[in-house]
């Protein structure tokens, strides 16, 4: 399946201006004009505890319509309870992300015309974290994770007025930075996908962030023991899943994991440095092991266990 | 054993309704001040509309124009604002944006560089100066993502996907809020010291508009409630160039750093329309013709001190967005029904390294190759200038214990906003709006207590929709409301118009009394829409009363049958909504705040 594939054929006139048939808040869309095609979309719907089930509605097609907007057509006339995250529409917020015809993608960038003529469009939640409820799961997780990375530490000594960095020593930082946080590469991530290990695994995302830290040209926080102990970076096995499906086009693999598995190796998998340690009588890490949160199968956000 | 729907209770010193650029801000403020901060927000934490901002965060750094400092920057914002901006906050906002700006650096943020390895400034609309930190034209995630951490470091609990629908008050102020888990639909009470709301705006008024579900007036709608005021409503900013196309975007934003890049605004005959707009009284500060606006762009893109003058479509937004509206009125639109934006004659290489996020916008939503020709665009509701009025050093309301920062809070920017001073903006007055609550707190004695009766109310209002068994759907009434807002309360005004939307918004208020959801209370779209179309229905009644009563056109506002700008009568006031003593809507006006002696000086060639 190719991601966003070339434009479709020819491109109808402007479409009519709204009728006020009801439709969804979220909804920008027009109703379409009359004879337009249809779509078949399958929705996932359940809660936790309650046996899942796909619900099927035929939409209809627009120029341009995303698998966003099928949804929101969804919700404004056939199931106004459908559970949807979204916000900016814009793929700026990462908010949308879900499993289309099995892919990881940001639904509000998935359009209709990516998908042959007839094509069934399967849309399910994410895979790797609990459900909440139909297309919405509790991603709380990700955010435990990140709490437990140590934060930018500039230099102490240096006063701020002095900082200069050119733009060349900057763009890779950049390059992690534009991260939305749509969870799509711990979606895909199989470590985290198939729970493989029995310790945690901090996944892409959050070594997009450590590498955003670790390079930045005045950071002097050393988090090297954090990834290697805490963070599980050796569970990466470079399939580069990640990459393909990130929205960002950040290099996830290339860019990111391999120069801190790099990092990570030089310090403890040196032989002169492992005889340095040694001989200070230091163990592989720093001694306070930060415990990463486990990535449970069940729902149920931390701050919502019941009193 | 606790059932689903018995709230739980969360006590703070300090509780931030909002975690957009400006509640984060206030909630580092507070905590730094050493208060027990509760974050409360309706997404997750980094989605809120200010990942959204392209453009940048505007601050007299000097980095880029040795002549700038906080006193054109402050005149910059009089201007843009016509005047009726609070001009104690114009003063604090300029003084202090470089150092929150600054801040942000020192706490991670990775901005453009200058040549000399300083932070990067750019060109803006309405700015004498390149003036805008950025990061390409993604600058609000930046932003977002460096306060989001520093929050996170500093311990703030967070509480994802949670809606207030509720303040509660004592005859000594504020007492906390009441809302709910959007994920579980189970309520939660937040008894509070001070709340600090940090909503955002309204834009979900309206039909077309680049806001997300999210800004549905929620803090303006409390807080009127709750008994503070709010001014100048009526200013509505609609930015210049929203996409048109494909139908499922319409009303996204298209960056203002285009045409801050050097982008070209032509009609459908080609006509580079803008030289025939710019106001008169400020024509001098633009290029005399198309041959200085490309020496203005060549020496941008080199990164070059120049003394051409900046190009005619760096002109207000107010004035752009009307410019655009006239020329599509006028038949000389383009085949979707906006006009052309063109960057594509600049190298394509430079055009992905400055837009990136907007040439991959185009690329995969609309099948538009920036770097190749034109965007089509049209104006969309972005920003409201109007809001809860503050105190310009604290961020307090007239409430005690209820204070307001960001979009939510009216009095910065006047009658328009100029581009880049709302990430200050949030900036600045977060941080002062943070450390003010945190102080009243400190100064409130005892466990805050929550009248048991509003709570109840509260609650069962949440329950309501879902428990009337038949009504109209909210989804319909929605859509309702967004047209009548859109068609008679736009960019244009005329007061036929205002009294027919006054009479349609009661209608729809009825309506909205009697709206019915099913599906239970756990992440349904519909029950959570009833709570922000009763918001957006105070929000829209409050800009229309006042748009009806401001007889003249000013900034943001243009009436048809009050053309012209009246210094005289409403030159120095501001308009004041507020809750009447009988529950309904009033509507008056005040003066616009006294200007410190010397800042007049500042404005002297310009204003009276």
């Amino acid at each position: 399946m190719s991601d966003a594939g070339p434009p479709s054929a020819a491109m109808a006139a402007a479409a009519p201006t709204a009728p006020a048939a009801p439709t969804a808040p979220g909804a920008r869309t027009a109703d379409p004009s009359p004879g337009t095609s249809e779509a078949r979309v399958r929705v996932f719907r359940g809660t936790p505890g309650n046996e899942p089930h796909f619900d099927e509605f035929d939409v209809p097609v627009e120029d341009g319509m995303v698998v966003l907007d099928a949804l929101h057509w969804i919700q404004g006339h056939e199931a106004p309870d459908l559970a949807v995250r979204w916000n900016c529409k814009a793929a700026k917020c990462g908010s949308c992300s879900a499993e289309v015809n099995g892919r990881p993608r940001l639904t509000c960038k998935t359009r209709l015309s990516d998908f042959e003529p007839g094509e069934e469009i399967t849309v399910e939640p994410m895979r790797a974290f609990p459900l909440i409820k139909d297309l919405v799961t509790d991603v709380s997780w990700n955010y435990e994770v990140n709490k437990t990375i140590e934060p930018f530490t500039p230099p102490a000594d240096v006063p701020q007025g002095d900082w200069r960095w050119q733009q060349e020593d900057i763009e890779r930082v950049q390059e992690y930075r534009k991260c939305i946080e749509c969870f799509l590469c711990q979606d895909v991530c199989h470590v985290l996908r198939n729970h493989e290990t029995e310790r945690p695994f901090m996944g892409p995302r959050f070594l997009v962030r450590a590498a955003g830290l670790e390079l930045h040209p005045i950071d002097q926080a050393d988090r090297r023991s954090y990834l290697k102990d805490s963070g599980g970076i050796g569970y990466c096995n470079i399939t580069k899943c990640c990459t393909e499906v990130c929205p960002e086009h950040i290099k996830i693999t290339d860019n990111a994991i391999i120069p801190l598995k790099e990092r990570v190796a030089d310090e403890y998998y040196d032989p002169l440095r492992w005889a340095w340690r040694k001989l200070r009588g230091e163990g592989s890490g720093s001694g306070e092991r930060v415990e990463l949160p486990v990535l449970q199968g069940e729902p149920g956000a931390p701050e919502q266990a019941p009193d | 054993m606790t059932s689903p729907n018995d709230p739980q209770t969360r006590p703070h010193d300090v509780l931030v309704i909002g975690a957009g650029g400006a509640g984060l801000r206030a909630a580092i403020a507070a905590a730094e001040a050493g208060a027990d901060v509760g974050l409360v927000c309706k997404s997750l934490l980094g989605k809120a509309h200010t990942v959204m901002v392209a453009g940048g965060v505007a601050a007299a750094l000097r980095h880029v124009a040795p002549d700038d400092d906080w006193k054109v920057h402050f005149r910059d914002t009089m201007v843009g604002g016509k005047y009726l901006n609070n001009p104690r906050m114009a003063q604090l906002h300029a003084l202090e944006s470089p150092d929150r700006v600054r801040e942000l650096e020192a706490w991670g943020a990775v901005f453009d560089r200058t040549r000399d390895g300083r932070i990067l400034q750019r060109s803006f609309g309405g700015h004498t100066h390149p003036r805008l930190a950025h990061v390409g034209d993604r600058t609000g995630l930046e932003m977002i993502r460096t306060l989001q951490d520093r929050a996170v470091a500093a311990g703030i609990q967070v509480y994802m996907e949670c809606t207030i629908t509720k303040l509660t008050t004592s005859a000594a102020g504020v007492t906390g809020a009441v809302g709910y888990w959007r994920t579980t639909g189970r309520p939660i009470v937040f008894p509070a010291r001070a709340v600090v709301l940090a909503t955002g705006g309204i834009g979900r008024a309206y039909e077309i508009t680049s806001n997300s579900w999210e800004y549905s007036g929620d803090g303006h709608a409390l807080a009127y409630d709750a008994g503070a005021e709010l001014i100048d409503m009526e200013f509505v900013q609609f930015h210049p160039t929203g996409m048109v196309w494909p139908p499922g975007v319409r009303g996204l934003l298209v960056t203002e750093a285009v045409r801050g890049e050097g982008g070209i605004l032509r009609n459908a005959a080609g006509e580079r329309f803008m030289w025939k707009y710019l106001p008169e009284e400020r024509r001098q500060e633009y290029a005399a013709d198309d041959a200085e606006a490309a020496r203005w762009v060549t020496a941008l893109s080199q990164s070059k001190q120049t003394d051409a003058r900046r190009p005619p479509e760096l002109s207000t937004r107010d004035n752009v967005a009307r410019a655009i509206y006239n020329e599509v009125k006028e038949g000389r639109g383009s085949p979707h029904g906006g006009v052309f934006l063109d960057i594509s004659y600049l190298p394509a290489e430079h055009v992905r390294r400055k837009l990136p996020s907007m040439y991959e916008q185009f690329k995969e939503l609309a099948d538009v190759d920036i770097t190749k020709g034109p965007m089509e665009i049209g104006p969309t509701t972005h920003y409201v200038m109007g809001g809860i009025k503050v105190d310009a050093d604290s961020g307090a309301t007239r409430l005690a214990g209820l204070y307001a920062a960001g979009e939510v809070a009216g009095g910065m920017h006047g009658a328009n906003r100029l581009g880049g001073n709302s990430l200050s903006d949030l900036l600045v007055f977060g941080a002062r709006t943070g450390r003010g609550a945190a102080a009243h707190a400190a100064t409130v004695d005892g466990e805050p207590h929550q009248d048991p009766v509003q709570v109840r109310g509260a609650l069962r209002d949440l329950e309501a929709p879902l428990e009337r068994g038949s009504g109209e759907s909210p989804y319909a009434v929605m859509r309702a409301l967004q047209v009548v807002m859109q068609q008679r309360v736009g960019i244009y005004r005329i007061e036929e118009d205002l009294d027919a939307a006054l009479i349609e918004l009661a209608d729809l208020r009825r309506r909205w009394a009697d709206v019915c959801v099913d599906g239970g209370r756990a992440y349904n779209p519909g029950w959570n829409t009833v709570f922000e179309l009763g918001n957006l229905l105070t929000v829209s009644e409050a800009i229309t009363r006042s748009a009806r009563q401001r007889t003249e056109s000013r900034g943001a506002h243009s009436r048809l049958d009050f053309p012209d700008t009246d210094d005289e009568v409403w030159g120095h006031r501001n308009s004041v909504i507020a809750k009447g003593d009988d529950g309904r809507m009033s509507v008056h006006t005040a003066p616009v705040l006294d200007m410190d002696p010397e800042l007049r000086t500042l404005l002297a060639a310009d204003h009276r």
